[in-house]
């Protein structure tokens, strides 16, 4: 009986507690940089796609939602044809981000991807594709890897960096 | 008072009865919200009013369903029992002087007669419905109105011994001097619990019981017909709020301001204080229920009734 009367007592005092509730229209979290939302594809400093088709996102995606083709410039560079994210069914898991061996695919602070029709949910390869370079300025893949051959180790080449460490890579 | 002025003020009642029923549902959100540190509905209209609009616009488009298996007839008729049930005291009750239906020399008879009635509401809609848990809300509520209607009744008498009238008119007049929760601490918090039990509120809502069986005695109900039941449970809460106030808190007296608004007053007041307790408290399971009724609550409302009659002999009022 006691407990009751305190248990009334105790919530009519939270009538002067403040109120969690975020108003989300209105006020927005600060989302960390990190937080898995919309995912863009990044370009390289000197402003190409990092994307080389490697079709790695597509095979770790557990939902199946990345779809792409693989072309070759007339550098013998590889590119995406098209690039294809259904945002209906992605579960922003952030394995493709993982995947990716060149830093193209990313997941950026973003959430207010609503849409009125389904069709619209579908992102071609010019809706992903942004200017930036993202979470890793300054990162070429094409400068940072390579082949050791005899006599000139791995980024000892001309236009080449050294090799980076993978394990400071990792996010 | 003349019938034309009864019927126009029957009439006002009515209206105002709809508006308040229909305005506490948006109250006690906003009530359970600030006591539960957030805000409930407060984006439609100034401070989230037009919900209630909202509301009714969504429960008039609702399909108003009757299931194959239901008993049409009585499925039909038992949220209008209800509703009458809660409505029908309000004649009784005295909000200021002049401002009442009738003043029956057995106005508290009158409401106790007709808040039995809402069980009749409650069971035939459980036992319209033809589905199990229509049917164990509806045991429920008619095992829980057996139970707390008995001392629901007694623990007003004390009032009466006190006031030595039923007229609820005269009750309040009686209390001039001094407010009769003074007289009567025990009866009024029994009458309290009895309120909270008769009107299905939580910690008593176990002939609803959402969590346990679905929504009780209107599982089946959809549309307009559970807005009445929702609105008989509004107005049954305004209906106890307006009695306690009656027959405890001197009705309309108070100084400064008109004898009116003080009675509104003191309603909102209670009507807070029963959604406060709604807020705070979780449901008492079906045995706890039944133990507190019988062994604790009906003994210390016999205690209570024997004691005031014992004083009012002694000083020979």
């Amino acid at each position: 009986m006691f407990s009751n009367l305190r248990t009334i007592w105790v919530m009519f005092l939270h009538a002067f507690a403040k109120r969690v509730t975020v108003q989300y229209p209105d006020e927005k979290r600060k989302l960390p940089s990190r937080w898995r939302g919309r995912i863009v594809l990044t370009k390289d400093p000197d402003g190409e796609e990092r994307c080389v088709a490697c079709n790695l996102c597509s095979v770790a995606c557990p939902v199946g939602c990345i779809s792409l083709q693989a072309a070759e410039d007339e550098h013998g560079r590889r590119y995406p044809d098209y690039f294809r994210i259904n945002f209906s069914r992605c579960i922003f898991c952030g394995y493709c981000e993982e995947a990716c061996p060149t830093y193209a695919i990313q997941l950026v602070p973003d959430y207010e991807m609503g849409e009125w029709r389904r069709k619209d949910m579908v992102y071609e390869k010019e809706d992903l594709l942004v200017n930036g370079q993202g979470k890793y300025p300054g990162y070429n893949f094409y400068r940072v890897s390579g082949l050791s051959i005899k006599g000139k180790g791995k980024g000892e080449a001309e236009n080449e960096r050294p090799s980076v460490d993978p394990r400071e890579l990792v996010p | 008072m003349s019938p034309a002025l009864s019927v126009v003020l029957c009439i006002v009642l009515l209206v105002i009865l709809m508006i308040v029923g229909g305005l506490l549902t948006w109250v006690e959100r906003r009530l359970l919200g600030l006591w539960q540190d957030r805000y409930g509905p407060n984006r439609a209209g100034p401070f989230g009013v037009f919900q209630i609009f909202a509301d009714i616009l969504k429960l008039l488009t609702k399909e108003d369903w009757i299931p194959e298996f239901a008993d049409k007839p009585v499925f039909v008729l038992a949220p209008a029992i209800m509703l009458v049930a809660v409505v029908a005291p309000f004649a009784v009750i005295v909000f200021a002087p002049g401002i009442l239906i009738t003043d029956l020399n057995i106005g508290l008879l009158f409401f106790l007669a007709m808040s039995s009635m809402t069980v009749y509401g409650v069971a035939l809609a459980g036992w319209a419905s033809n589905n199990k848990y229509a049917l164990i809300g509806g045991i429920r509520a008619v095992a829980q109105m057996i139970s707390y209607e008995v001392f629901m009744g007694l623990s007003l008498m004390g009032v009466v011994i006190i006031a030595g009238t039923f007229s609820l008119g005269e009750i309040v007049e009686r209390q001039q001097s001094v407010w009769y929760f003074a007289y009567q601490p025990v009866g009024l918090i029994i009458f309290l619990i009895a309120g909270l039990a008769e009107t299905r509120r939580l910690p008593f809502d176990l002939p609803e019981a959402d969590s346990e069986i679905v929504a009780g005695f209107h599982t089946e109900y959809s549309g307009m017909k559970f807005a009445v039941f929702f609105l008989s449970e509004y107005v049954g809460m305004t209906l106890i709020s307006a009695l306690i106030v009656v027959l405890f808190f001197g009705g309309w007296m108070g100084p400064f301001l008109p004898p009116i608004l003080w009675f509104v007053v003191k309603t909102a007041v209670l009507i807070a204080f029963f959604i406060l307790v709604r807020a705070a408290l979780p449901r008492y399971r079906y045995d706890q229920l039944m133990e507190l009724g019988w062994k604790g609550l009906l003994p210390l409302t016999l205690l209570n009734l024997l004691a005031t009659g014992a004083v009012v002999l002694a000083i020979g009022k």
